[in-house]
């Protein structure tokens, strides 16, 4: 990139919207997952959607890839920098334009935090479903890149479920409005195609939120089992029940004790760790309760508590958000798996998970959305030690491949990024990578946008699928297959 | 119409038995054009061959399940054959511990909710005509009821999809669980795209319990303002309603219908706050019926004569869309009924001369429009004037093109039913 496209991004965003000193651009050379680098050539940091038009603009005319960003807080590299390309973040734009409690709507930029759309809208009672672990800091931007997930969307649904329009830059710099502040706006359904396609498609610049009213009661249960065999069958038993309680997390022992170790969430010391959350109104859930508790007592369950007030409710959860940091008290290095599972496949997957980290001799940390089967095992390793790192991810590797074939998925909220794309492929098949790239190339011909991410092998935009035929640029010397 | 070669039809039985092709009658029609061939493929690769067969033929194709709502959207410029789904018809799997089910295009919503209710599951969803209405053709047309307000819509219950492009790609996306962010969402792509982008062979859906208990009640109001203001207070309340629609019948007094779902003592204490939160209203016990409105909106005295929207608008329009359908109904003559849910979504029925009728449904679309709101028109008499469906197409046109250029370039599936030509 030569200096005179450097000025004139300057001349869009000023000087403190672009970093290009290298020292600074440090900052930005990976996100969550840290093992992956790469120093982006610079960074820019618009503060309106005419800005991000602009700048994407130039990148269009000149080929430039550009990356977006939020607050970088994401774990599969899905904001990792693209070599002599710029990233776009959009911690600047974070402003909540539109507060509508009688249609429960909010309209807020991409750099708003997860959190800051709760506070905002919590005098009236209501609250932003999706909470991801790191809500406090992460953007909406970056949790419609990603779809993401987090405790409650067993209940309540994923970013997509709350997410009714969006504003976007496409890869070319034009604007466009998918879906809207109504339901069901004639035509595709673009809104439900952006969100999850982890900044491949575009850059979202306005975000219409659906939010909701609080209930009338929520309720936490504790629940202490012998071991995560224990825990899986109460699980089992509180669906078959038909019960949806709004949360159902689990944790071992491994992780039960980092966690105390970090925030002291005063966790019973037990093989399977509980985590019940029924809401609604206050009748049904007391109603419910009962039952859960005769169901977890049933399946071995010895102490069962209940968080008895708001403070020790938000210590309960303030240790199952922290799991993933409090490793680092047990460990000094992990690799954090989000693989997903049919709920009833668990204790053939965690005894599974079990053999390998033995064979492997390497520890394995569970921390699980059990409800919907969404496990985040944690394999911990000492970079020092020579060969465990590499033995860590072909750890890490394997259970990936136990999740597909027990039916389920390689990521359940992380998203694929840069990390699971070489697994894509074990996933899905051909034919249904290669249509979900006829779709990419509608949104962005010249792969501009987040461009090595997601997919195994990059696909030029015009090629027929099926059998091999050499793309234009690539009879030109000017494009190759990986 | 282009003539199905004989050839062609040689060709099909490389791949099609004798008694999965037949030629098209009269009651094959698609909104008034006729196709010659239906196709009924009993393998999602038969599909697959016999969609690429057509479209290398450069015939075009209408998917085609329980053909309930086949005369929604524009007319086909081009009907040359039905693809049609109906031996694709299995519940392939309910994997009832992990609630979830895969089941073909081709199932009857009323068979599929049968197999699940065996274990005590449901998909939540109230579609019209459940009997004879497929799974492909219900996710094609996105239809929705009451239990959206609780549940969501298909968007938020299909967890993986299988389609047939035309060029003969068979693909998948998604999965079968519920929590996945692997690839793109097809699912959702494929969801109320009226089968333009690929024919829909199979899908994954996320299930919910049945209820054990349910209560319905009903409460009158003197005025459209009062429902309004009625509708607002219970959505803003700590309510765990299921669905919460409206009915409004020209200067007749509205009502509203309200479902409770839950376990007894639970039930019992909401229908205590509902009636604290009705204040001196009178709510009274509805029968399930009630939930039956909206197919009863369908039940048409003279389909010559009746027309039926899908309207959109946001919650807290209430008031002031009933008004407009006043307004625009008066000026014109037009008998009107109209059931609106809590989401936002109503249905429309007008009855009246078919002039009156398009004079009604242009001036409410400009009225919506300009209001971000839309009116798809999805019954219309067999003699109606030039009227689009679909109404005015956002600045996302092109892109929707380019996703239906990139998945179906020819102009195979269902050609010019959709937005603005698509």
């Amino acid at each position: 990139m030569d200096a005179r496209i450097l000025i004139e991004f300057h001349s869009i965003v000023g000087k403190p919207g672009l970093v290009s000193s290298p020292e600074e651009l440090h900052t930005y050379e990976s996100d969550g997952l840290t093992n992956f680098r790469v120093l982006p050539r610079a960074v820019l940091l618009p503060s309106s959607t005419e800005q991000v038009q602009s700048i994407v603009r130039i990148c269009h005319r000149e080929k430039i890839p550009f990356v977006g960003r939020g607050s970088g807080t994401g774990l599969s590299g899905g904001a990792l920098p693209v070599e002599n390309g710029i990233v776009l973040c959009l911690a600047r734009m974070n402003r909540i334009l539109e507060v509508d409690i009688p249609n429960a709507r909010v309209v807020v930029e991409p750099g708003v935090s997860n959190l800051d759309v709760t506070g905002r809208v919590q005098p009236q009672e209501y609250f932003y479903a999706p909470d991801p672990s790191s809500q406090s800091v992460c953007t909406i931007g970056g949790n419609v890149a990603e779809n993401a997930g987090g405790a409650h969307c067993l209940k309540y649904g994923f970013t997509t479920t709350h997410v009714l329009g969006l504003e976007v830059v496409l890869p070319d710099g034009s604007l466009v409005h998918l879906g809207g502040k109504t339901l069901d706006t004639p035509g595709y359904d673009l809104s439900g195609v952006f969100v999850g396609s982890e900044g491949t498609l575009g850059i979202a610049t306005k975000i219409i939120l659906r939010i909701v009213k609080r209930p009338e009661c929520v309720r936490t249960l504790l629940a202490a089992f012998p071991s995560t065999n224990e825990a899986g069958a109460a699980v089992s038993g509180i669906i078959a029940a038909g019960m949806l309680p709004a949360a159902i997390e689990m944790m071992d022992r491994l992780s039960i004790q980092a966690a105390e170790a970090a925030v002291h969430a005063n966790y019973p010391d037990c093989g399977g760790l509980l985590l019940v959350e029924l809401d609604g109104p206050l009748a049904e859930v007391e109603a419910l309760m009962t039952q859960v508790d005769e169901i977890c007592r049933s399946n071995g369950a010895g102490d069962i508590r209940v968080a008895q007030s708001d403070a020790e409710r938000a210590l309960v959860w303030k240790g199952r958000k922290s799991a993933f940091a409090a490793m680092g008290r047990i460990s000094p290095n992990y690799i954090i798996q989000d693989g997903v599972i049919p709920r009833t496949a668990l204790p053939r997957v965690l005894s599974e998970i079990d053999r390998l980290s033995q064979q492997a001799g390497l520890r394995v940390a569970n921390v699980f959305h059990a409800g919907d089967g969404n496990l985040h095992p944690l394999v911990l390793y000492d970079r020092r030690i020579p060969g465990q790192e590499e033995a860590a991810e072909a750890l890490s590797l394997q259970i990936l491949d136990l999740c597909i074939a027990a039916g389920g998925s390689i990521t359940g909220e992380h998203g694929v990024g840069e990390d699971k794309k070489k697994v894509m492929s074990k996933m899905f098949a051909e034919p249904d990578l290669a249509t979900m790239q006829r779709v990419r190339c509608a949104f962005d011909p010249l792969q501009l946008s987040n461009p090595t991410k997601v997919f195994p092998t990059p696909r030029l935009c015009g090629e027929r699928p099926g059998e091999y035929a050499p793309h234009p640029l690539e009879s030109a010397g000017l494009a190759e297959r990986f | 119409m282009t003539q199905v070669p004989a050839t062609l039809e040689n060709n099909f039985r490389a791949v099609l038995r004798a008694d999965q092709m037949r030629s098209a009658s009269p009651s094959d029609v698609v909104s008034g054009v006729q196709p010659q061939l239906i196709l009924e493929p009993a393998t999602e690769q038969h599909l697959a061959a016999a969609l690429r067969l057509s479209n290398e033929a450069r015939l075009a194709v209408i998917p085609r399940g329980g053909a309930t709502k086949l005369a929604w959207g524009n007319s086909p410029s081009r009907a040359d054959l039905i693809l049609s789904t109906t031996r694709l018809n299995r519940v392939l799997e309910h994997a009832w511990a992990d609630l979830t089910v895969t089941v073909e295009a081709g199932c009857t919503f009323q068979t599929l909710q049968e197999t699940l209710a065996q274990h005590g599951q449901r998909l939540a969803l109230d579609p019209l005509w459940p009997e004879k209405a497929t799974v492909g053709g219900i996710l094609s047309t996105n239809d929705s009821g009451a239990l959206r307000l609780r549940f969501g819509s298909l968007r938020d219950l299909i967890i993986g999809v299988t389609i047939a492009l035309p060029d003969g790609t068979l693909a998948s996306s998604g999965g079968k669980v519920v929590k996945n962010v692997a690839g793109y969402d097809l699912p959702k792509l494929v969801t109320g795209a009226f089968g333009t982008l690929g024919v829909i062979t199979r899908a994954v859906f996320r299930l919910h319990p049945l209820s054990h208990h349910a209560r319905s009640f009903t409460i009158p109001a003197s005025n459209p303002e009062e429902t309004h203001k009625l509708v607002l207070a219970i959505q803003d309340s700590k309510l765990a309603h299921t669905a919460l629609q409206s009915h409004f019948f020209g200067d007749a007094p509205p009502t509203s219908d309200i479902l409770f779902e839950g376990t007894q003592a639970g039930l019992d204490a909401q229908a205590a706050q509902l009636r604290a939160l009705c204040h001196s209203t009178q709510t009274s016990e509805a029968s399930v019926n009630a939930w039956n409105a909206r197919q009863e909106l369908w039940s048409l005295r003279d389909p010559a004569e009746t027309a039926i929207a899908k309207i959109s608008t946001l919650p807290a329009d209430l008031a002031r869309t009933i008004e407009l359908f006043h307004r625009a109904s008066d000026s014109y003559h037009v008998r009107w009924k109209s059931l609106n849910y809590a989401t936002g979504l109503g249905w429309l029925r007008l009855e009246g001369p078919v002039d009156n009728l398009r004079r009604v449904l242009t001036s409410l679309r400009a009225d919506l429009e300009q209001r971000a709101c839309s009116l798809v028109l999805l019954h219309r008499p067999a003699e109606f004037p030039a009227f689009d469906a679909w109404g005015i197409p956002g600045d996302s046109l092109p892109l929707m093109k380019a996703v239906k250029h990139q998945l179906d370039p020819a102009n195979t599936l269902n050609p010019a039913r959709f937005l603005a030509g698509i």
